[in-house]
């Protein structure tokens, strides 16, 4: 099981303030039963200065979920509103001496909670401005929805990238296998594919070695393109789809897939697919872009 | 385990204790008995003699006609991918799989990433009984007969116990020509088999789910199935697994072949008067509880109850304050944000699905430990039932969407 602190068992054993309080000033609910955890925060409020005179909770959840209920309680006793707005859920976990990375979103839910009841105190409307994913790297604590909005904002191409912004991945090597298919998802939106860069970058080789593909002429170089493409076409017109080579500009070849192929889910999985095949042909890296049919290169850029 | 009182132990589905007796048997085999099998000395030819007798006890157990058919692994998972890997190396036109969505993680995130490989897998429902539809089996066999390379079902389900009907299922996938794979790593020992007599073609077993120790599993594979090895390398265990024999894990599970063998009417007849005693008690006790699964078809020593509105890690925290050490189906005791896949695929509402506890017992339970958990499961449900803001003074809230509303869901 998890390597609870003492704290945290602690106020799991003996909550404190575990009740339901009927002459509330304030309720705050979150969560829901469909992720396992849902938790009302109730709070005594003195008008005269906002200051919290009484606070419990009544929480469906696991162990890590009612402790930090617990500890939130015991926090904001005695603050006033805008002073208990300013404890974060790494309070909340310090707290409790440590939280373990699959267990933050209990503390997260706390302090959801806190805002929540501030809000309904005030006669305001809550947003709930936190979506939350699978956790994804279980060593820096880092969900899927975070490595999805950093790749979007910040237009990262790998693995590495990943890990520089978000610390995802650093860590074991185990959650290199789900980034590669948040890349590719993500990548695919903007008709891109991912491209799997070799492994880490080796300590005694900086620069990328010359590759031998860089020696053909351009007429070998296309009609070596074309043999991919039309190599993977009966594959493709057996699923009612298929593919033609629009433009090749550099390194990147632009094609457009029509049919069955265009759009759907399969899509970033065949266009990584012909990249591949094309790379070890040429023996040099290309990217494969799709495009509409008759665009012109630099418009699909 | 708390105080002086010895603690019970209800989580065999999970992992068993070793056997004193299976411990014993293996000790010469560390210091005495060191040698390599493969060796020509007198260190190491003794040792093959005993790894034969060890493969003729899991022989016997599972009622294999050859005792070639017995292949040691690492575990069951390993056995699981030797098996579903090989039918799809050995048959290389044929790309698609048919299993189960309650399979264990062995098998279907295995097969899951097969399938993003390229693989085609037919994925069985069950019922809210967690029961298969055999037609709707027969009908993917008869539509994709050329192209299924295996079928692989779990002989019992881990979670609930539930048994599927294997035998009959693997003559309908012998009658249309497609090998039949069963994980049976919780069936092991619990039912009685006699695989000379049956169409099943592989079988994944695992030591220590029957009192051998971790770190060994079996492949039964049928004489005349294609195979191909996972684990390439030395021509031990005829070239079908490389690897070094783990000698003496193998020699304690083939004694805890032989001693389940012994113990199966006990497994069947007082195991299973305790288990049934342990589920009417605890329904008869605790309101707005029920037992999952296919509760007349089950393993003898499973029972897998669901309390409403409260959460399964909780529960499980509470019992092991009080000596009881049992498990759970919630999202939370995996780390995960969905309660378990067997639980969902039965369609067990979300307001029960989190509070699922499996108790699984052994031969070595006693009654007297079952009435101790009789006493100490009502009481912990009742003190988290008033935590929880689903429920009020007696019952569940009446109107959770008027009373419990929160921001988000």
């Amino acid at each position: 099981m998890w390597d609870y602190s003492d704290t945290v068992k602690e106020h799991f054993f003996n909550p404190k303030n575990a009740r339901a309080m009927d002459d509330a000033d304030a309720i705050g609910d979150v969560g829901s039963i469909q992720c396992g955890d849902a938790l009302r925060l109730t709070l005594k409020v003195d008008d005269s200065n906002e200051t919290i005179t009484d606070a419990a909770f009544q929480t469906f959840g696991c162990g890590s979920a009612i402790a930090s209920s617990s500890v939130l309680t015991e926090i904001i006793k005695g603050k006033t509103l805008d002073e208990a707005l300013t404890v974060t859920n790494q309070d909340i976990a310090d707290q409790l001496d440590g939280l373990p990375p699959e267990k933050m979103h209990c503390s997260v839910m706390g302090r959801e909670a806190l805002q929540a009841a501030v809000a309904n105190y005030r006669g305001e409307v809550w947003q709930d401005d936190h979506e939350e994913g699978a956790l994804i790297c279980k060593c820096f604590a880092v969900d899927a929805v975070m490595i999805e909005d950093t790749i979007r904002a910040n237009n990262l191409r790998t693995v590495e990238d990943v890990t520089n912004y978000t610390k995802a991945g650093g860590g074991c090597s185990a959650c290199h296998e789900g980034i590669e298919e948040i890349l590719t998802t993500v990548l695919a939106e903007t008709g891109e594919a991912f491209a799997a860069q070799a492994s880490r970058k080796k300590l005694h080789e900086e620069k990328t070695p010359k590759l031998p593909g860089k020696g053909l002429s351009n007429i070998e170089r296309i009609k070596r393109i074309e043999r991919v493409i039309e190599a993977v076409r009966p594959q493709l017109q057996r699923d009612r789809g298929d593919v033609s080579l629009v433009d090749v500009d550099g390194d990147t070849v632009f094609i457009n897939l029509v049919g069955a192929c265009s759009g759907c889910q399969m899509a970033s999985l065949t266009v990584s697919g012909i990249q591949q095949q094309m790379i070890e042909d040429l023996g040099e890296f290309v990217r494969v872009v799709p495009v509409p049919a008759g665009s012109a290169a630099g418009a699909a850029a | 385990m708390s105080g002086s009182m010895k603690g019970i132990y209800l989580d065999n589905n999970a992992t068993t204790m070793v056997d004193p007796l299976v411990v014993e048997a293996m000790l010469p085999y560390f210091t005495e008995q060191f040698g390599n099998p493969s060796s020509i000395h007198s260190f190491g030819n003794q040792v093959g003699r005993t790894l034969k007798k060890a493969r003729q006890q899991v022989q016997s157990l599972l009622g294999a006609e050859h005792d070639s058919e017995i292949i040691f692994t690492s575990c069951g998972s390993e056995s699981d991918s030797t098996a579903i890997l090989s039918a799809l190396k050995a048959q290389p036109e044929r790309k698609h799989i048919v299993t189960t969505v309650v399979e264990h993680p062995a098998v279907l995130s295995l097969c899951e990433y097969l399938e993003k490989n390229g693989h085609t897998v037919h994925w069985l429902k069950v019922d809210k009984q967690g029961r298969l539809d055999l037609d709707v089996y027969a009908e993917i066999l008869t539509q994709h007969r050329d192209d299924i390379a295996v079928v692989s079902v779990m002989w019992a389900n881990n979670e609930t116990g539930t048994i599927f009907p294997i035998e009959e299922m693997a003559t309908m996938a012998s009658d249309a020509g497609i090998m039949f794979h069963t994980d049976a790593v919780q069936a092991v020992g619990k039912i009685p088999m006699d695989l000379r007599y049956s169409n099943i073609d592989m079988l994944s077993l695992s030591g220590h789910k029957l009192h051998a120790p971790k770190g060994v599993g079996v492949l039964y594979l049928k004489r005349g199935t294609r195979f191909r090895p996972l684990l390439r390398g030395g021509h031990q265990e005829r070239g079908r697994r490389a690897g070094t024999e783990n000698v003496a894990s193998i020699i304690g599970l083939g004694k805890a072949c032989e001693m389940a063998s012994e113990k199966m009417d006990f497994e069947n007849n007082e195991v299973k008067a305790m288990r049934d005693r342990l589920q009417k008690e605890i329904l008869a006790a605790v309101p707005h509880a029920f037992a999952t699964g296919d509760v007349e078809n089950r393993l003898p020593n499973t029972c897998n109850i669901a309390f409403e509105y409260i959460e399964g890690e909780a529960i499980l925290m509470l019992l092991n304050k009080a000596g009881i050490a049992a498990s759970s189906g919630s999202a939370c005791t995996s780390g995960s944000l969905e309660p378990s896949h067997v639980m969902m695929a039965m369609e067990i509402p979300y307001t029960a699905a989190h509070g699922t506890i499996r108790f699984s017992l052994s031969c070595y339970n006693t009654m007297e430990e079952i009435e101790r958990v009789i006493e100490a499961v009502p009481p912990i449900v009742a003190q988290l039932r008033k935590l929880s803001p689903y429920w009020g003074e007696n019952g569940p809230i009446e109107d959770p969407e008027k009373l419990f509303a929160p921001t988000y869901a």
